[in-house]
């Protein structure tokens, strides 16, 4: 493809998600634009970049970003994070918010829902520990397709192998064919909806638990801290972020500190160092 | 340097035994195998293996039939088994479950199912 219309689309998909796409990235614009391309009855690359060019239609726009983005997801991503939820987060929740029993979790850039419904399966089978406890679990992503099928809860058989343990797919999950829906008591903890990390967060309200995985690392260093620290704006003082399995604060933010006792977790850099030893 | 762990592949798809062991030893295992339950158990008494790869419909004796044989041998709780098999209806997969069967993989599957598999039993570590 040209130079031009690469700079041109990869601009456009920066500017709209943060996306940083090098030059050595062409061929990956390519094989992810041209099914766009076809559905459109194009001619090619050329002819969707002079499209773009003169007419910067919001509806193509946002499909040319949405199919540069990356959604690879599974359940119990990594497993570590959601250890650590179970044995040290929540714990330490149910003690910090006995008085208020009410437990916000955030799954930012949630893509298909897996994160979101990982915590919702752990929180179900602590349920015992949580009667009378409201918790509300957010996922949030800037692709409306994934969004959709977040808030369906629909998995192909591949989607519900990767992570996933057969024993909370047997419990949690509904099987039609080879599609699997997760249930509704589950559907009903989590809420979906689309939002840009680089856009306004509205009345997104104030975390207990933040998961931000797996999304700053397509973004440059300006973005994340950008993120990191408008996240923090909205982390409770005794709450905790985390990150994917590549990705830090150093170097982006000091408003972040690692938790020497249970590494992986990052809490607001205020917080008292000892809240976190006991729990 | 310790020994490699041992895997049995249980299948009566030549064709699927091959893909499962390339994808095996890709992981450190040493592989053998058996074309049905039978031979399986043969295989078991000759020497327990630290995993079973274990198929469900088979000529002569089947996976779950297999499955109660092995748990009842005197070393046969220790293998880790996973069924893998077409069969993939909920009520099969609890039938598996309470033969015995540690994990449950539903056919079409690809090296990450087996790997995210392995993970989850601890068998192998995570690749993260
Ligand atoms: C690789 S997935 C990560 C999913 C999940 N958090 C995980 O760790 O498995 C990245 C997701 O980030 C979303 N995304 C990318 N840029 C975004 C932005 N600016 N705002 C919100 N979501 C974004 C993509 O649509 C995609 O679904």
């Amino acid at each position: 493809m040209r130079q031009e219309d690469f700079d041109l689309l990869a601009g456009v998909v920066k500017q709209r998600s943060g996306l940083v796409l090098g030059r050595d990235k062409a061929y990956l614009v390519e094989s992810r634009l041209m099914p766009l391309v076809r559905k459109w009855n194009l001619k090619d690359l050329e002819e969707l970049s002079a499209q773009v060019r003169a007419k910067r239609d919001e509806k193509v726009m946002a499909a040319i970003t949405e199919a540069m983005t990356t959604n690879e997801t599974y359940f119990f991503r990594d497993l570590k994070p959601f250890d650590q939820f179970r044995k040290v987060v929540l714990p330490h929740l149910l003690k910090v918010r006995a008085a208020k029993k009410h437990i916000r979790i955030w799954s930012s850039a949630c893509s298909t829902g897996q994160e979101a419904y990982s915590l919702a399966m752990i929180l179900s089978e602590e349920a015992a520990k949580l009667a009378g406890w409201k918790v509300d679990i957010i996922g949030t992503d800037l692709s409306t397709e994934v969004v959709e099928r977040a808030k369906l809860g629909i998995y192909n058989q591949f989607e519900v192998q990767r992570g996933l343990p057969v024993t909370l797919l047997i419990k949690y999950f509904q099987q039609n064919g080879d599609k699997w829906q997760i249930n509704e008591k589950l559907r009903e903890m989590a809420q979906f909806r689309l939002m840009n990390l680089l856009g306004d967060w509205g009345a997104l309200g104030s975390f207990d638990v933040v998961f931000c995985r797996n999304v700053l690392i397509y973004f440059e260093p300006s973005t994340k801290t950008g993120i990191l620290e408008r996240i923090s704006d909205h982390l409770a003082p005794d709450g905790v972020l985390f990150l994917g399995g590549a990705e830090a604060v150093l170097n982006l933010t000091n408003r972040f500190k690692i938790v020497d006792a249970h590494k992986g977790l990052y809490v607001p850099a205020a917080c008292p160092a000892d809240l976190w030893k006991a729990a | 340097m310790p020994a490699s762990k041992t895997c049995l592949l249980v299948e009566d798809s030549r064709v699927i035994r091959k893909v499962a062991a390339t994808i095996m030893e890709g992981l450190g295992y040493t592989c053998r195998e058996a074309e049905n339950g039978e031979l399986a158990m043969q295989e078991c008494k000759k020497a327990m293996p630290d995993f079973v790869l274990l198929d469900w419909n088979m000529q002569v004796m089947n996976g779950i039939d297999f499955l109660k044989q092995l748990r009842g041998l005197p070393n046969g709780k220790t293998p880790k088994v996973i069924f893998c098999t077409t069969q993939n209806e909920i009520a099969h997969i609890q039938e598996g479950l309470a033969a015995g069967a540690d994990e449950y993989i539903m056919k079409p599957f690809d090296s990450d199912i087996i790997r995210s598999k392995l993970e989850m039993l601890g068998l192998i570590e995570e690749s993260g």
